[in-house]
């Protein structure tokens, strides 16, 4: 266990206070449950997400920048961003304002016009949920803790796209043993399988999911739900593990639509990974946020004698 | 090798269909051709996104696979592209899987989930083919609305 992320500055963006709010509950009762302490950003602001970053993604750039300011301003080192798009941009803003002169120019006019310090890259380090668990607290970690192992669960573990693409974004990643990969990442499947879950070969953990594209061609977005899902099946998957809430939503969302639409049901539960280590460490499924999940996977859960 | 030039995406997708409800004894008394097939598949939906973009398929191979070849082609400044990289290594993985051992028990599983695999490469290169700006915003972390805002003056 390493005391580097012990204390991180927590960043839920958006998605997190609305559709996620289960990954939010989840990812704080998390934390609790394991000692580690999350310093809410004071103030944050959207990250740029989709609106800002498809107009104007220097802009996007400066609203990322702010929230890193804020972080450094606070006194924190760290921040920990557990929606894979609020992770990506930030990575993206370090990125680009470490290379691109001229998001380091409109970042600047903005913060001075905003009326607080220009954000300079490489003050603050920005990581996802997995890399704070897995660092701070490391699959030994998790071994000694679980109170109700997760054994006999199998699992599909599903990264999505933004935690790992695009490539350049993510420097610390595909370094070799011991970092993540962004040909197949394991980060999530190795905390799980600490707790005791029973990982099943899952070759499209990093598929597009047509996530961008749910409302403006919403049948393209089900199909390539509804292949997740029966693949996840096929691989005889009780449960699509997440960690991402746009990822989490529209793989909820499309599983009906895809029994409404196209008649085709599906039984694969999906849960937050957080979600399944608190219930491993002993925390109820209310208290992780089950109830709030569109998929009900309360029988099954029961059945495993979690939640 | 099977003959697939000429399908269609809906004809590939029929093709992923057929191995995902074909028999255990079916696939596994043909595991090799099937293999063979998957990857072929792979590369027919490939080459259908090229040849639409004004293209010509490459006939090269990279680690020894034209299908990764027409990948990293279809992938040269369209890092969107980037969206299917894993799917296409992942048929390879599977194709590779079955030609070591065609006799393993579990040969007709491991093609099966390599015909979900080509199922899914046909799903997403369809998906672009209606909306180019599939995996645009999110694999490639590219703005989809850029020029038009700038069009009309909003940034």
């Amino acid at each position: 266990m390493s005391t580097k992320y012990k204390q991180v500055a927590y960043y839920p963006g958006c998605a997190l206070e609305g559709t996620g709010h289960a990954y939010d509950r989840s990812t704080r009762e998390l934390g609790k449950a394991l000692g580690l302490d999350l310093v809410e950003l004071k103030n944050w602001n959207c990250c740029g997400a989709m609106e800002v970053k498809n107009v104007d993604p220097k802009l996007q750039t400066y609203l990322s920048a702010r929230n890193l300011s804020i972080a450094e301003d606070m006194g924190l080192k760290t921040v920990m961003a557990p929606c894979n798009g609020c992770y990506h941009n930030l990575k993206k803003a370090e990125y680009d304002l470490a290379h691109d002169a001229g998001s380091q120019e409109v970042t600047d006019r903005l913060s001075r016009k905003a009326g607080h310090r220009t954000y300079e890259a490489g003050k603050v380090t920005t990581i996802h949920a997995l890399d704070w668990i897995r660092e701070a607290i490391g699959e030994d970690g998790i071994k000694a803790r679980v109170k109700n192992s997760l054994t006999g669960l199998k699992v599909a573990n599903y990264y999505g796209c933004m935690y790992s693409r695009p490539r350049h974004i993510f420097p610390e990643k595909d370094k070799g043993p011991g970092s993540e990969s962004t040909y197949k990442p394991h980060f999530m499947d190795d905390l799980l399988a600490a707790a005791g879950a029973e990982n099943v070969e899952y070759p499209l953990k990093t598929a597009c999911c047509g996530g961008a594209h749910t409302l403006s061609d919403s049948d393209t977005s089900t199909k390539l739900v509804l292949n997740l899902l029966t693949t996840a099946e096929a691989c005889g998957a009780d449960v699509i593990a997440t960690e991402c809430p746009t990822c989490h939503t529209g793989l909820e969302m499309h599983q009906v639509r895809a029994e409404k639409v196209f008649g085709r049901k599906t039984t694969v539960k999906i849960l937050y990974f957080t979600q399944l280590l608190g219930m491993a460490l002993g925390l109820t499924a209310r208290k992780v946020g089950v109830p709030e999940n569109l998929s009900d996977p309360s029988e099954l859960l029961r059945a495993r004698g979690l939640g | 090798m099977a003959t697939i030039r000429g399908m269609s995406l809906d004809d590939i997708e029929a093709r992923c269909e057929a191995m995902l409800v074909a028999s255990d004894a079916a696939l596994s008394a043909a595991a090799v051709q099937r293999a063979d097939e998957l990857l072929a598949l792979g590369e027919a939906v490939l080459e259908i996104w090229l040849a639409a973009r004004g293209g010509v398929p490459t006939t090269e191979t990279v680690e020894g696979f034209r299908l990764l070849a027409l990948h990293r082609q279809g992938a040269r400044g369209e890092p969107s592209f980037n969206a299917c990289r894993e799917s296409c290594r992942e048929l390879v993985y599977h194709h590779n899987l079955v030609r070591l051992d065609p006799a393993h028990a579990e040969v007709a599983r491991r093609l099966r989930l390599g015909a979900m695999v080509a199922r899914h490469l046909v799903l997403f290169i369809g998906g672009k083919l209606e909306v180019a700006g599939l995996g645009e915003f999110c694999c490639a972390a590219r703005p989809l609305r850029q020029s038009e805002a700038q069009a009309n003056e909003i940034v």
